[in-house]
């Protein structure tokens, strides 16, 4: 993998995720407990051997960037390689929405890397993946091309990219779709491509008038390219809309995702690391069917539900099917159900609040109720 | 070097026998404690809480765990430009090599280090210790004392007292008058605690006269504080009031983890100054849907499906269904399948207490499980 650049674009700013995602970046979206949804692309670039990772960044990138610093933590902070970030074209020189042109204007990065291919992710896909096995398959296939998918295991409301292949794995149509339904290929953001091929796709689209890599790039110039599809056959979750969010949360619940994308020995997630004390639970606590992230503290009942750490849960307090980010404090016979609960939330003692199950209820940040 | 004001050196050689089959491996400051953290993180986070941005670290025993553990000391934010950690084990000489013959002698050494660093006091710190504590308060009573020696000294009850290093002191100043290691007959409850600030050249002066004697075993306690206080030297006691717990043994270390269970715990590990540690890759803890947890503190990547209750459980630890722990400690990544029970205990790193299995200890007799070892039903 070291002839591997790896391009993370964080300016595919395309979400319904809209009170979680107001104060930032969705890529920055806390996850499972610990992590922010960025952690899965970085981590899954280092795991793979990609030690040149370039992050291009969005408009609101301070969680970002406060989040990463120097990369640190996901063994990035090198002397030779190492981490780069790729920010935002600035709008006094061009206009234009979309993210070709912050690709454009860090074109120089991928070309000066002296790498042979780019492999250019995203962030709101959670999968845990070798990208050694795509680049195998990628030289074996002889495309010019490679796009990773997953079979879509549901119909799902929401922008996706959807393509049709011939039986020896050449795409052979490539759809942006306003939903994606139960068995479609759904492309997961990431593409494999040789160094020129992608500066030339670049280049030419945005030359062009194009202001979308995806639709103005990779779609309109399908045809002149021989486009081959990877199946991802593991666990994936795309985070575009506050359903899917909470959906992919819990799906973590399950042993064998939570096995899958978090306890692989050779493919750890990595994050920021913060020195928080174990969870501790208390004489009266109970605790079913749930992750619970270091510094909580736990008094009361707690059900098919992610607690974010330094979460405190009172005496007679209930927590069911809930999301509680960072530092939310559930005080004593306080009960929540089916709430998403932002970071420093305070539910006072005694209060009920109460989410449907198709709709979770979402409290914003440092709220007091 | 760049020039420090004071320079931390921690005894971390020390092999802990009395902790039997958990040092079996490694020396006993990297004994793992309190879910996720290691002994040796307690007078390191110290130091970097209080300032301190030079570390010693005197290693002997079973280096190669503690050292790889250490790194670079980025963990406790030790990786200083110019500071940080430094790893100080035995070395060879011109005129041959010597293992550390006592505390002192460890320090004398490394000499040549501490001239290095060029400090104007240098903080002694034993690996083997549990406390929070801000040694630069510490250091300004030594200053305020214009003290040769400051020694930090904890209360304990009369009864204890005999176990301990004992200072007797002049009630007003806090100006040590007498030292009785160990004393029948104590007349003073002020326990040493193992800590000791003393300005370097002094130090330094003690030192090579200690280092050359035939008769001496280089320890701090049997020579070198009972010398300086026969020398009429400046000695000062520094009073410590917080939670102050030495783990030489299987009971003190199990007793010092169930300390951390009750509702307000004497430590507060989420207390003002932060304990910090190396911090594995692992996701928050899944606790399954037929398990019971109380009382009990959990780490990172533990998976409960059985219940649990008054225990400390550490990172990647398996409880299948069915399965009982009570008042234990599991190390990490150790393995109780289905339907076992495990009471009173101590369960090392990487051990499999197989399913239908019994690990059952009492109180004062903790059962400690070896690592890597398996109980079979």
């Amino acid at each position: 993998m070291k002839q591997v650049v790896g391009i993370i674009n964080l300016q595919e700013g395309n979400s319904l995720i809209r009170e979680l995602a107001a104060t930032r970046a969705v890529e920055a979206l806390p996850f499972a407990g610990r992590y922010r949804l960025v952690d899965f692309a970085i981590s899954n670039m280092v795991n793979s051997g990609i030690s040149t990772v370039g992050l291009v960044l969005p408009d609101f990138s301070r969680a970002v960037l406060d989040h990463i610093r120097s990369g640190k933590d996901w063994d990035l902070a090198r002397r030779r390689d190492g981490l780069t970030y790729l920010p935002a074209a600035l709008p006094d020189n061009d206009s234009r929405k979309g993210d070709l042109k912050d690709i454009y204007a860090n074109l120089d990065f991928a070309e000066l890397s002296g790498k042979q291919y780019v492999l250019l992710t995203n962030a709101s896909y959670i999968y845990n993946i070798d990208f050694q096995d795509v680049l195998a398959f990628h030289k074996k296939s002889s495309a010019d091309i490679t796009m990773i998918y997953t079979k879509a295991q549901t119909d799902r409301e929401g922008k996706s990219v959807v393509i049709e292949t011939s039986t020896n794995g050449i795409v052979t149509d490539l759809a942006e779709v306003p939903a994606i339904k139960e068995g479609q290929k759904d492309v997961m953001g990431a593409y494999l491509m040789p160094v020129p091929t992608f500066a030339y796709l670049v280049r030419s689209t945005y030359e062009r008038g194009g202001q979308d890599f995806l639709l103005d790039g990779l779609i309109r110039h399908a045809n002149e390219f021989k486009i081959s599809a990877y199946k991802h056959e593991g666990y994936v979750a795309h985070i575009n809309s506050t359903m899917e969010y909470y959906e992919a949360n819990r799906d973590c619940l399950k042993p064998e995702v939570w096995e899958e994308l978090f306890m692989n020995n050779e493919r750890p997630i990595f994050t920021k690391v913060k020195d928080e004390v174990p969870v501790q639970y208390k004489e009266t606590a109970s605790v079913k069917n749930s992750l619970i992230a270091n510094g909580c503290e736990i008094r009361g009942t707690v059900e098919n539900s992610i607690l974010f750490r330094g979460v405190t849960v009172g005496k007679g307090a209930v927590v069911k099917d809930s999301i509680l980010m960072q530092r939310c404090d559930v005080q004593d016979g306080a009960r929540v159900e089916a709430v998403i609960c932002d970071k420093n939330v305070i539910i006072t003692k005694n209060r009920w609040l109460k989410g449907a199950e198709n709709y979770p209820y979402i409290v914003t940040k440092n709220a007091r109720i | 070097m760049r020039k420090t004001e004071c320079l931390a050196m921690i005894l971390a050689g020390g092999q802990g026998s009395r902790l039997k089959a958990l040092t079996k491996t490694v020396a006993k400051p990297a004994v793992p404690f309190g879910g996720k953290y290691r002994i040796i993180d307690f007078p390191l986070s110290n130091c970097a809480n209080s300032g301190i941005e030079k570390v010693g670290v005197l290693t002997q025993y079973k280096p190669l765990e503690l050292h790889n553990y250490l790194g670079s000391g980025s963990s406790w934010d030790l990786d200083r430009t110019g500071g940080g950690v430094f790893i100080l084990p035995p070395y060879a000489r011109e005129k041959g090599a010597d293992w550390y013959r006592g505390t002192a002698d460890a320090i004398y050494q490394n000499l040549n280090f501490i001239d290095l660093a060029d400090p104007d006091y240098v903080l002694i710190l034993s690996g083997d210790h549990i406390y929070t504590m801000d040694y630069s308060w510490m250091l300004k009573a030594h200053k305020d004392n214009n003290a040769d020696v400051t020694i930090g000294v904890f209360e304990v009850s009369w009864e204890e007292a005999p176990r301990f290093g004992i200072m007797v002191t002049d009630k007003e100043t806090g100006r040590i008058t007498e030292f009785q290691e160990k004393p029948k007959e104590p007349k003073s409850n002020l326990a040493s605690m193992g800590i000791y600030i003393f300005s370097k050249p002094f130090l330094k002066k003690y030192l090579e006269e200690d280092g050359v004697k035939e008769d001496s075993t280089h320890d701090f306690g049997n020579d070198l504080i009972p010398k300086m206080l026969a020398d009429n030297a400046r000695m000062f006691s520094y009073a410590f009031d917080g939670y102050w717990k030495d783990v030489g043994t299987i009971e003190s270390l199990w007793q010092a983890n169930m300390d951390l269970l009750q509702d307000q715990p004497p430590f507060d590990l989420k207390g003002d100054q932060k304990v910090f540690s190396s911090n594995p890759s692992l996701p928050p803890h899944f606790v399954g849907p037929y398990a019971a947890v109380k009382q009990s503190m959990i780490n990172e990547g533990a998976k409960i499906e059985g219940e649990v209750d008054k225990c400390v459980i550490f990172q990647g630890v398996r409880v299948g269904k069915g399965a009982k722990v009570t008042n234990s400690v599991v190390l990490p990544t150790a393995v109780i399948e289905d339907g076992a029970i495990v009471n009173y205990a101590i369960i090392a790193q990487d051990a499999v207490i197989k399913a239908g299995a019994k690990v059952e200890g009492k109180p004062g007799e903790i059962f400690v499980v070896p690592e890597g070892s398996v109980v079979n039903a």
